[in-house]
C-alpha cells in the first residue's frame, strides 16, 4: 500500500522534472533566474494554503473558504491601516483574522457536526462578503515602502523572492510535523477510519479543529504575502484560488477519500502547475488555451489520483461495495 | 454514515467543478487566438525610422472583448504606420493579479514598450515598476493606475476627463424619461476604477441639474448595482433593480457587458424602463435599430490604441517625455499631456438610430 502511495508521488517529481524540461525546451525565456522568481511569486500563495489543506484532506475533511480567509487576512490588514494602525500590527491583526476564520470552520465541523463541505461553502461567501464590508469599494493602496519591497523584492544576493524564505520554512514544519510527529499520525489515522481512531483514544475532534485552525491561519500568511505582492488590498482578490489549491493537492497524491498524501507530492503538483504555466504563457499560448490546459490538467488531477486510488484499494473497495450491496438487501426485504 | 456523506460530497464537488472548469475551458478556447505578429513593411517618416523592429505588447484588462478588440485595432493601426511589431497579450479574466502574470510575461521575453489597460489601479504597480526597471516604455490606455502611482507610467491615454463621462451618461437618461424619475446604475466590479470615478461624478450632477429626477433608494449609494462585467451577473442584477424598485424609471449601465445585458433582458422581459450606458455599436445596433435603447455613448477605443502607441513608441526614442505640458502628433492630431501625466481624447460620442449603421461596422 506504501509503496505504490510512495509511487504517486515520485511520478509527480517526475512531473514537474519533465514540466523544466520541456519548458526550457518549447519556450526561449523560459529557464533562468528571473523567470523562476517569477514561477515562485506566482505559486507561493497556492503552495502555502497547499500546505494546510494536505492535512485537512488527509483527515477526511476539506475547506473550501480559503481564498476567501486569505482575501479576508488581507482585507482586515488594509482595512486596519487604513484606520490608521502601524502596519506591522494591522498584519498580525490580518493573521489572527485569518485563524479566527479557521477556528470558526472547526467550531462549526466539529462542535455542531455539520459536514466541512457544506459549512466552507457557506463561509466562503461569508468571508468574501465581511472583505467587502470591511473595505467597501475602496482598495487600499500606499502601503508603506519597506513592506512593499519585501513583497515584491528579492532576497539581496539572490534571485529569490522573500516570500520564498516564508515558503520554505513553512514546508519544513509541514513536513515535519505530518511525517515524524504523533499529531502526523493521528492526521493519517482519522482520515483512514475516524470511528477506530476515536476508539483507539485519538481526540479527533481536537485534532480536526487544530487542522482547520491551521488551515485558516495558513491563509491568513498567503493573504499577508498576497497584500504585499501586490502593494493593496481589495475586497475582490484571490477569487477561484480555492479551486487551484485542491486540485494542486489532489494531485500531489492527497487522497480526497482521507488518509493518504504527502507535503512534498503537493508541493511538487503546486510548482508543476506554475511551470506548466509559465511555459506555454511564454511559448505563445494565449490566455484562453491556458484556461483549456489548466482546465485539462485539473481533470488528470482529480482523475489520475484517484485511478491509482482505485487500484490500490480494490480488494477493500470491493468489500465496501458488497456491504453496502448486503445492507441495502436488508433493506429491501 | 455522515462522513461517508461528506466524502462523497467531496467527490461530487470535485469532479464538477474540475468538469466545469475544463469545459469553461473548451468554450472559450474556441475564441480564436488574440496575438498577431506580422513584421509590417517600413515607411517614411523619421520616427518611423527609428521604430523599426520595435516590439509592443498591447494588453487589455482581459481578452475576448470587444471593445478591447476594437482598442487593439486602433494599436495595430498605429505599430503598422510605425513599423512596429505588436502583439495582443493578456489575462481572460480583467483582474490585476492575473494581468500581474502577462506583465512578467513581458518582461520575461524583453519587450520594447508596453501599452495596458490597468485592470487594477494598484495590483498591478509594483510589477509595472519592475518592467520600467527593465527598460519598458510603458502607456495606459482606457484605464489608468492609481493617481499616487502616476510614476509608474510615462502618460496615460484617456477617453475624456472622467466627470464628463458620468455627467453626459446623466443627460442621456435624462432627456429619454423627460428628465422625471428614479434612476439606478448597473456598473462593473465594485472595485472597478473607471466606472467608481465616473458614478461619483453622477451622483451630485443628477441632483443639481434635474430636480425632478433622483436615484432609486434615495442616494447614489443605493442605486448602483455591480454586475461584475459578467453577461450573467449583469442580467440578475438588471433584474435585481427592477424588483426592488418597480418604479424606475432609467438605468444607467456604465460598462460594455452591462448595458448590453440590459438591452437583451429589457427586450426579452418587455419592460418599461429606459436604458443607456456606455455601449459597443456593433453588440448594441441590434437593440438601437428596434427601439429597444434610444442612445448609448462611447469614446473610440479606436483612437485610445492608435495614440497609446504612439506615445509608446515616440516615448521610447525619447522624442516625448510624458511631462505635463509636453505634447505629441498622433496621425494628424496633436495631444497634450494635461495635470496627472494624463492626455485626453475628447468627449464622449454617442450613437443613435442615425448612425448606428455606420459605425456597427467599425467596433
Amino acid at each position: 500500500m506504501s509503496r505504490l502511495s510512495f509511487s504517486w508521488d515520485k511520478g509527480v517529481a517526475l512531473f514537474l522534472v519533465l514540466a523544466v524540461m520541456w519548458g526550457t525546451l518549447v519556450a526561449d525565456n523560459f529557464a533562468n533566474t528571473s523567470n523562476l522568481a517569477f514561477v515562485l511569486r506566482d505559486v507561493t500563495e497556492f503552495a502555502i494554503i497547499a500546505l494546510a489543506m494536505t492535512f485537512l484532506i488527509i483527515s477526511g475533511e476539506i475547506d473550501l473558504s480559503v481564498a476567501s480567509t486569505l482575501n479576508l487576512a488581507s482585507a482586515s490588514t488594509g482595512f486596519l491601516f487604513r484606520e490608521g494602525l502601524p502596519f506591522e500590527v494591522a498584519m498580525v491583526g490580518g493573521l489572527l483574522v485569518g485563524l479566527a476564520c479557521g477556528l470558526f470552520n472547526g467550531f462549526l465541523v466539529t462542535k455542531l457536526g455539520l459536514p466541512s463541505l457544506a459549512v466552507t461553502i457557506a463561509t466562503l461567501a461569508l468571508y468574501r462578503g465581511l472583505s467587502f464590508a470591511l473595505l467597501g469599494n475602496q482598495p487600499v493602496n500606499q502601503l508603506p515602502d519597506f513592506w512593499i519591497s519585501i513583497g515584491y523584492g528579492k532576497i539581496p544576493g539572490t534571485f529569490l523572492p522573500w516570500s520564498t524564505i516564508v515558503l520554505v520554512i513553512l514546508a519544513a514544519i509541514a513536513w515535519f510535523i505530518l511525517h515524524h510527529t504523533r499529531f502526523g499520525r493521528w492526521t493519517f489515522a482519522i482520515g483512514v477510519n475516524a470511528e477506530a481512531a476515536k476508539f483507539s483514544g485519538i481526540p479527533v475532534q481536537r485534532t480536526k479543529m487544530t487542522l482547520f485552525a491551521m488551515t485558516g491561519l495558513m491563509s491568513g500568511v498567503a493573504g499577508i504575502v498576497y497584500t504585499l505582492r501586490f502593494a493593496s488590498a481589495s475586497p475582490d482578490g484571490a477569487v477561484g484560488f480555492e479551486l487551484s489549491i485542491i486540485a494542486a493537492t489532489l494531485f500531489g497524491g492527497v487522497s480526497i477519500a482521507g488518509g493518504v498524501g504527502t507535503i512534498w507530492g503537493v508541493l511538487a503538483a503546486v510548482f508543476s502547475l506554475g511551470v506548466i504555466r509559465s511555459a506555454l504563457q511564454l511559448s505563445g499560448f494565449s490566455a484562453n488555451s491556458l484556461l483549456m490546459v489548466s482546465g485539462g490538467l485539473l481533470l488528470i488531477s482529480v482523475i489520475a489520483p484517484r485511478v491509482t486510488e482505485a487500484l490500490r484499494n480494490r480488494k477493500p473497495a470491493a468489500a465496501k461495495t458488497n456491504t453496502k450491496k448486503t445492507l441495502r438487501e436488508v433493506g429491501n426485504e | 454514515m455522515n462522513n461517508r456523506l461528506i466524502k462523497s460530497g467531496i467527490k461530487a464537488f470535485a469532479l464538477t467543478s474540475v468538469l466545469a472548469l475544463g469545459i469553461a475551458g473548451c468554450a472559450s478556447g474556441t475564441t480564436e487566438s488574440a496575438s498577431t505578429e506580422e513584421e509590417t513593411p517600413a515607411a517614411e517618416e523619421t520616427t518611423e525610422a527609428a521604430s523599426e523592429g520595435l516590439r509592443i505588447a498591447i494588453m487589455p484588462k482581459a481578452i475576448n472583448i470587444g471593445y478591447f478588440a476594437a482598442w487593439d485595432e486602433g494599436a495595430q493601426a498605429a505599430c503598422e504606420e510605425l513599423g512596429a511589431s505588436c502583439d495582443y497579450i493578456g489575462p481572460n479574466e480583467a483582474t490585476g493579479p492575473a494581468q500581474v502574470q502577462f506583465i512578467n510575461q513581458v518582461i520575461q521575453e524583453g519587450y520594447d514598450a508596453l501599452v495596458i489597460s490597468a485592470a487594477d489601479q494598484n495590483a498591478i504597480v509594483p510589477a509595472l515598476e519592475e518592467a520600467a526597471a527593465a527598460g519598458i516604455t510603458i502607456v495606459t490606455s482606457d484605464a489608468d493606475v492609481a493617481a499616487e502611482s502616476a510614476s509608474a507610467r510615462l502618460v496615460s491615454i484617456l477617453p475624456s476627463a472622467a466627470d464628463r463621462i458620468g455627467t453626459a451618461e446623466v443627460d442621456w437618461v435624462a432627456e429619454e424619461v423627460g428628465e422625471e424619475g428614479s434612476v439606478a446604475i448597473l456598473s462593473a466590479a465594485a472595485t472597478a476604477a473607471n466606472q467608481n470615478v465616473w458614478i461619483a461624478a453622477m451622483g451630485p450632477y443628477l441632483e443639481a441639474t434635474y430636480p425632478n429626477m433622483s436615484w432609486v433608494g434615495g442616494s447614489l449609494d443605493s442605486a448602483v448595482f455591480y454586475g461584475d462585467d459578467d453577461a450573467t451577473k449583469s442580467v440578475e442584477q438588471f433584474n435585481a433593480i427592477l424588483s426592488q424598485y418597480p418604479d424606475v424609471a432609467g438605468i444607467i449601465a456604465p460598462t460594455t457587458v452591462g448595458v448590453l445585458a440590459a438591452a437583451q433582458e429589457k427586450k426579452a422581459k418587455g419592460v418599461d424602463v429606459a436604458v443607456t450606458g456606455l455601449g459597443l455599436p456593433s453588440e448594441m445596433a441590434p437593440y438601437i435599430e428596434d427601439g429597444t435603447i434610444a442612445k448609448v455613448g462611447l469614446w473610440n477605443p479606436i483612437d485610445l490604441g492608435y495614440v497609446a502607441v504612439y506615445a509608446a513608441v515616440l516615448g521610447h526614442n525619447g522624442e516625448f517625455d510624458g511631462a505635463v505640458g509636453a505634447s505629441f502628433t498622433a496621425g494628424e492630431t496633436t495631444y497634450e499631456v494635461v495635470e496627472g501625466g494624463i492626455a485626453y481624447l475628447g468627449d464622449p460620442f454617442t450613437f443613435t438610430i442615425d448612425n448606428i449603421a455606420t459605425f456597427k461596422e467599425i467596433y
